[in-house]
This record gives structure tokens, sequence and C-alpha cells, in this order.
């Protein structure tokens, strides 16, 4: 019990774990583990709700039907885990800027929800036009070997690498 | 023997929740769901989230080969070409970049109180994706250009998986050891 309410964990022994999880959903589940094609469903199933059926018509949402699926419960457990794990360890806490953010760019609220929403509207156009995220494409399509896991890994790094350089080291 | 429970649509959904509830869990307790976890990884300060990634995929590469290799399951590699793969990543690497998370840790940074991750972060995200969804068909001849199928690297080389997963868990491991050496 001691152990579940620690702080951190080594990065190890949640690499080890978070590996042995995608043995289990290969074995029970016959599927790798992925995050971002349940928020494709998710904006699907939202666009119905304002534009009715005939969002199952578009070309995209007939390859990937909006509706709630294995890797959709995924997502939501991967919601409550990280509550659960914080809980235990005291670290639940509603914020809205980042340690990081804050000293080095500022403590207003505005630009950090701004550049965010950038940022989260390239991450899941990107990841919908790379067909996978860094769950599906850096930890599963990897371990597959997979040529396109590969690829993406590196580019989601690259990509990565020079924005965040960007904001910390050339615009502050 | 793990047919009947792989086609029960219903009890799948339990289970996608419980390895999701434990990924989660394990995301949170590696500290890959804050963002200045994320950003010093990318500022090349912190090496937490490749240290998590690659012992993730060293574990997952070995098991799931092993499983494979003993008949018990099956791989499914993404598809993948030039004009998907390369230009989709370095989007999404921007968005990793700016947002400090992705999909998965955005989803378990909103568990522990981010309110960036959510209003910023899967809001975003999910506009994101509504927005390639109705490009897409526009896209595709783009998508399809050098397209290379689900092909792996054992394909590739035209060889046993074991040739390549072997040295791959090796040159990770040996990668491992010298970020550690290197006191990152």
């Amino acid at each position: 019990m001691e152990y579940l309410m620690m702080d951190r964990w080594s990065p190890y022994a949640v690499g080890v774990g978070i590996g042995m999880l995608s043995w289990v959903a290969f074995l029970l589940s016959d599927k790798p583990l992925g995050c971002s094609t349940a928020f494709a469903r998710s904006a699907g199933l939202l666009e119905r709700l304002f534009r009715g059926g005939k969002v199952d018509e578009k070309p995209y949402y007939r390859e990937f039907k909006p509706q709630i699926d294995w890797e959709w419960m995924l997502v939501a457990g991967i919601l409550v885990g990280a509550f659960i794990s914080a809980l235990l360890s005291g670290q639940f806490a509603w914020n809205l800027v980042p340690d990081l953010w804050a000293a080095e760019v500022g403590a207003g609220a505005i630009p950090r929800l701004a550049v965010a929403l950038f940022g989260g509207f390239c991450a899941g156009f990107g990841a919908r036009w790379a067909g996978g995220c860094t769950s599906g494409h850096g930890i599963s399509g990897t371990l597959q070997l997979a040529v396109s896991g590969w690829i993406a890994a590196a580019g989601f790094f690259v990509g990565g690498i020079l924005s965040a350089m960007f904001i910390y080291h050339i615009l502050t | 023997m793990f047919t009947t429970l792989r086609s029960n649509n219903r009890l799948q959904l339990g289970v996608g929740l419980l390895i999701g509830i434990g990924f989660g869990f394990f995301l949170q307790k590696g500290g890959v769901t804050y963002y200045d976890v994320i950003i010093r990884q990318l500022l090349l300060e912190d090496f937490t989230v490749v240290k998590v990634m690659l012992s993730a995929m060293v574990t997952g590469m070995l098991g799931v080969h092993l499983l494979r290799s003993l008949g018990l399951v099956a791989l499914h590699p993404k598809p993948g070409s030039v004009g998907r793969t390369i230009p989709g990543a370095l989007i999404f690497g921007i968005g990793f970049g700016t947002l400090g998370y992705c999909p998965g840790t955005a989803v378990g940074a909103v568990g522990h109180g981010a309110l960036d991750a959510l209003f910023g972060g899967v809001l975003g995200m999910l506009a994101g994706a509504a927005v390639f969804a109705a490009l897409y068909p526009k896209l595709t001849s783009f998508l399809g250009k050098g397209d290379f199928g689900a092909l792996t690297l054992p394909q590739l080389f035209k060889v046993n998986p074991w040739v390549v997963v072997i040295p791959v868990a090796l040159a990770m491991t040996g990668l491992l050891y010298l970020i550690e050496r290197a006191g990152l």
C-alpha cells in the first residue's frame, strides 16, 4: 500500500509495467495500446449531436465509426487510473498554468490556454494525419517493429524538440 | 483459447477500461502526465519520457514477439506512407511541443487536475480530429503517396523477427545505460 502512495516510481518500473500491459492488451483483446483514434470517434460523436446521422456518411467516419469502443474505454480508463494514482499520493490539484511555463513564459492563464489550444489542435490533427500518436505509433508501433511506428516516433520527437526549443530558447 | 473473450464486445469494453486504468496509473506514477516533465524531455534536460517509452517498448517487444512465436497473438502494425507518416508526425510533434502533452498523457493530466490539458489539450485535439475528418476526402491522394503498407522491419529485411528483436532490445537497453551514465 505504501508503494501505491508514493509520488513517483522509477521510470523503468513504469515502462516495464506499460510494456506488460501491452502483452495483456494483445492477449485478451487482440489490440495494441493506442489513444488518438478514440479522439476521432469522440469528435464524430460530438458532431452527430449537432448535425445528426449524416455525420456517419463522411468518408472518415465510415472508416472510424463514431462509437464507444475498446480504445475509447481505454482512454476513459487513463483518466480514472491517473486520478486514482494522484489521489493516493495526495498529488491531485487543480492547476491551469504549469510551473515551468509560469516561471519562463508568464503566469497569465490566457496565453497558456491559447497555446495549449493551438498545440492540442495540431496534436489531434497530426495524430489523425499520421494514423496514430505517441501510444499507437510511439510505443505500440515501435514494439511491433512497424516501419510506420519508427518513422512516426522520430517525427514526433523532431517536431516536439523544435517547437519546445522555439518557445523556451528563442521566444523567452 | 482467448477467442470467446475477444469476440465478446461488451466484455471487451470492460477489459479496455481496466487496461486503461492500469495505463493511466502507470503514466501518473511515472510523472509523464506532467507538462514540466514532458517539456524538459523535449528540451533534452530530463530523460524521464524516453526512459519510460524505451523500457515499455523493449518489454512490450520481447513479450509480444514471444507470444506471437507461441501462436497466442497476432501483430497489428499500422500502415504508413511517406505522405501520411512524415508530415503527420511532424504536425503532431509541433502540437506535442506546444501543448506539452500527447493525447494519452493529456487525459491522464486531466485526471490529476491539469486544466490546460482539458480546455487546451482535449478540446483542441477533438477540434483537430474533427477538422482532419472534414478535410480527409481532399487529402486522400496526398496521404497515399509513397505507400509502404503495414510493413514491419523484419519483413523489410526479409528475416525472422527475432533477428531484429534481439539487436533492437540490446541497442535500446544500451542507449538507456548511456543516458543513465550521462546523468540525464
